[in-house]
């Protein structure tokens, strides 16, 4: 038991950073970034909205009506960082925590809830958002991302694509290879590891002996580490990465350095595996309370601003909720509908068969 | 009026303890304001309201185990009427998907509650929406069937008549059960449910599967049933009448985990107890000595704090006393780190918290730690973390006064020392009969791991640093 500092506290020095914790401003040689204050204002609202729509998720599945939900708390920034870089015609990747992204892709969050509630598998399509359907297995997206990316490649298409997975999927087979295939064909692909500290329960120094950023100069390309709690400085590195995979310079990694401040998922407690300081620590460094002390401090919002701003949410909060309860079941056959895109003999066979078995309980 | 139940927090929950309520009946709650904490076996978990209102009851009390699925609070948010009586016999109507688990509070039966699961969040009650299977024997449309009577070619068609029956059957068979023991329904025959092994347990036992009242899940017979009929043995009757003087403490929480703790220890480690009486006049003078170091200025030196040490040194020199044996792999697992586990009377019961990694510590770090165990401890806020991984214990019998006792391990460890209490004795130094400061140990150790004569080295050289504290440093 010694006193080091809590874990993941310290910040080190090769992180980009815009926007100190306290809400001042800083500037970095390579990356900067020139935001009106209506966008400023703009990522302030997502920021907040997400973060209510995800407090509303929680306390449904608290309430048994989702199986269960992992939480985004603490890694907003990150998320609407990344997802407002994108462009429409990149295509984005996640895991299953990405409902930020997912936000920023115009994605309705009530779809979300649905694959959590167990009534879909997804239900947005990922063509007409450019955001795939979340991935529940570790890290097997970055495969998917990087073979769409050679695609686009291989079309000659001018357009990015970026996966999102955790610290703990580093570790995964999928994710090295797809280093490796990113690298050799130069795939225009952004990878997105959100260092949220904690893999479940497993802490960080159980995943890497050197910051995750720099596993990407033995694959080939280059790695940097952001503010993951910075909303500006994930937007500035996340534009850049992507600006440069379409013109041609190939992968990225970036490592946005935040904290999990919410459980794994609503099946997990942290409280067994983490101390509580660590994320009294995290909590002073929060994504949202940063861009409002910089916001107040440049008088680019009033109070009246920040009140709207959280009437909203618990308006968006309480409409996911009703609209939540109200999504109904699948009906029975619809299990046949999605696993070919096209007519397929076999399908339209079992399909006939459970109908038959179906009818079998009527009259 | 609404009602909430008891929803799976946490993917395959069965049942929660009501930990403590935030509202009471005829406060005003609001749409996810926390109303309760409940203790599951992953977590305490707070729970938030899905209803605003006003709190018109609440359903279950503090330190109650309830089944998920059923309602703990009931919320008059202006919309219907008092709840029915449970004893209502009216249908309620197909539950929409969307309101599972915060349906209306129109009369529901008991038997449309959800069913504890073991993955998600219960599954909604079939019984209401599940259409009969279509037979040969279905009357021709238009003619009524009768739901709670089975026709009686059914009980023909194997054994799985009853798993495949309709739920009308199964509705038939649980209002049969709860008839409280009466004689099957005369008119009609209502099918049986048991699984295949039970029938030919009963057809092999000569016993009618049609006269038994069913226990297991949905009415079902089960193999106790069975049994119990073939053997005449009377059905536990409700004989737990309070006696006059007598006072009945329900077991749960912390009772219940240690009581379920001692016994899996004593019946699967076969415990040895060996016992040492030493003269730690030393150490209490090095404890007098540490406290007056400025190192030690703000930290506890109690006499815990040598016995500690000691163990820890001793633990180093002889590995296998801090192992654990794994009897699924048949291997034993030698940890080459300390959890120092302490035993802790706490208001919550007993409690092993354990000190992570003691082993790589300094004195000082090790006082602090054990202090800060202790307050933890005492103040209740002990977390399930701070339990878990332990691989030795001490137990500071002394503090109640006592010279010693036979320690049961924790489970999971191979060893647990009992550390007396501190008194004055004559003791024979150099010949002479002088007053010393003498105390007992006594070390239980799991004897399918350790050996007599390892327990005897380990125990000998605990008591050997005690008697001259220097000794660890020589051996540390």
């Amino acid at each position: 038991m010694t006193a080091d500092a809590p874990h993941g506290a310290e910040a080190p020095p090769e992180l980009v950073q815009l926007l100190t914790p306290e809400g001042e401003r800083v500037e970095h040689p390579d990356y900067d970034i020139d935001l009106t204050p209506e966008e400023i204002r703009g990522l302030y609202r997502d920021l907040v909205l997400v973060r209510r729509v995800d407090l509303e998720a929680v306390a449904l599945q608290r309430q048994g009506e989702l199986g269960i939900w992992a939480s985004l708390l603490g890694q907003e920034a990150a998320q609407i960082g990344s997802g407002r870089a994108l462009a429409e015609t990149d295509m984005a990747f996640p895991t299953y925590r990405e409902h930020g992204v997912a936000w920023c892709r115009g994605v309705d969050p009530v779809n979300l809830l649905g694959l959590f509630r167990g009534v879909n598998h997804g239900g947005w399509d990922p063509a007409e958002h450019n955001f795939h359907l979340y991935t529940i297995v570790i890290g097997s997206q970055t495969l998917h991302a990087v073979g769409y990316a050679m695609g686009v490649q291989r079309d000659s298409a001018e357009a990015a694509t970026i996966v999102y997975f955790g610290d703990g999927a580093t570790s995964q087979g999928d994710v090295n290879e797809s280093f490796i295939w990113a690298s050799v064909f130069n795939a225009p692909v952004v990878f997105f590891c959100q260092n949220n500290q904690w893999a479940i329960s497993e802490p960080l120094e159980k995943q890497s002996r050197i910051p995750l950023y720099r596993r990407a100069s033995g694959f080939g390309f280059p790695g940097v580490r952001v503010d993951g709690n910075d909303v500006f400085a994930c937007l500035a590195v996340t534009r850049k990465a992507l600006a440069d995979a379409r013109s041609g310079q190939g992968p990225m990694l970036i490592e946005a350095f935040t904290y999990r401040m919410g459980a794994h998922t609503t099946s997990d407690d942290p409280t067994r595996y983490r101390v509580a300081g660590e994320l009294e620590a995290w909590k002073l460094k929060d994504p949202i309370e940063r861009v409002r002390a910089y916001m107040f401090k440049n008088q680019l919002a009033d109070q009246e601003f920040f009140d709207a701003i959280d009437a909203e949410a618990d308006d968006l909060g309480r409409d996911v909720r009703k609209r939540c309860l109200a999504l109904p079941d699948p009906e029975p056959l619809a299990i046949f509908d999605h696993v070919y895109a096209e007519p397929h003999r076999l399908m339209d066979e079992e399909r006939a068969q459970f109908a038959a078995y179906l009818e079998g309980f009527e009259g | 009026m609404k009602q909430f139940k008891l929803p799976d927090v946490g993917e395959g929950l069965t049942e929660a303890e009501i930990v403590r309520w935030h509202v009471k009946a005829g406060d005003p709650v609001k749409v996810n304001q926390i109303i309760v904490e409940i203790e599951t076996a992953k977590a305490v978990v707070e729970l938030p309201c899905p209803f605003e209102g006003v709190v018109a009851a609440l359903m279950a009390d503090e330190g109650e185990t309830v089944d998920v699925g059923r309602p703990i609070i009931s919320v008059d948010d202006g919309t219907g009427t008092a709840p029915a009586p449970a004893s209502s016999a009216a249908p309620g109507p197909a539950p929409e998907r969307g309101q599972a688990l915060a349906e209306d509070m129109v009369p529901t039966p008991p038997k449309e509650e959800r069913q504890p699961v073991l993955v998600g969040y219960g599954v909604k009650m079939g019984a209401a929406k599940r259409r009969p299977r279509k037979s040969a024997s279905t009357p021709p449309a238009g003619s009524p069937a009768p739901r709670s009577v089975q026709p009686p070619a059914r009980q023909d068609t194997g054994p799985f008549t009853g798993e495949s029956a309709a739920p009308s059957v199964r509705e038939g068979v649980r209002e049969n059960g709860a008839a409280a023991g009466a004689a099957p329904a005369s008119g009609g025959r209502v099918a049986t449910l048991a699984k295949p092994p039970v029938r030919k347990l009963a057809k092999d036992l000569g016993v009618d599967l049609t006269t038994l009242t069913g226990s297991g899940p949905q009415g079902s017979i089960t193999r106790d049933d069975v049994q119990s009929a073939a053997g005449a043995v009377p059905a536990p009757a409700a004989v737990r009448a309070v006696q006059a003087g007598e006072e009945r403490i329900p077991v749960k929480g912390v009772r219940r985990a240690t009581a379920q703790a001692m016994v899996a220890s004593v019946f699967t480690a076969p415990h040895v107890t060996e016992f040492l009486q030493v003269d730690v006049t030393e150490t209490m003078d090095a404890v007098g000595r540490l406290r007056r170091l400025p190192d030690f200025a703000e930290v506890k030196v109690s006499p815990l704090l040598l016995v500690a040490k000691a163990v820890l040194v001793a633990a180093r020199r002889y590995p296998m006393i801090n192992s654990a044996w794994d009897e699924a792999a048949q291997e034993i697992v030698v940890k080459h780190y300390v959890n120092l586990g302490i035993a802790a009377a706490t208001p919550r019961g007993l409690l092993v918290p354990n000190v992570k990694d003691a082993h790589a510590m300094s004195l000082p770090d090790l006082a602090r730690a054990l202090g800060a165990l202790a307050e933890t401890a005492r103040a209740g806020r002990t977390q399930p973390a701070d339990m878990a991984g332990g691989t030795i214990t001490i137990t500071n019998v002394g503090v109640f006064g006592v010279d010693a006792g036979t320690p049961i391990l924790n489970p999971g460890e191979s060893a647990i020392l009992a550390f007396g209490q501190v008194r004055d004795m004559p003791w024979v130094v150099d010949g002479q009969i002088v007053p010393r400061r003498v105390c007992t140990l006594a070390l239980s150790f799991d004897h399918r791991v350790v050996d007599g004569e390892l327990g005897s080295l380990f125990l000998r050289d605990v008591g050997a640093m005690l008697e001259d504290p220097l000794r660890m440093l020589a051996w540390n």
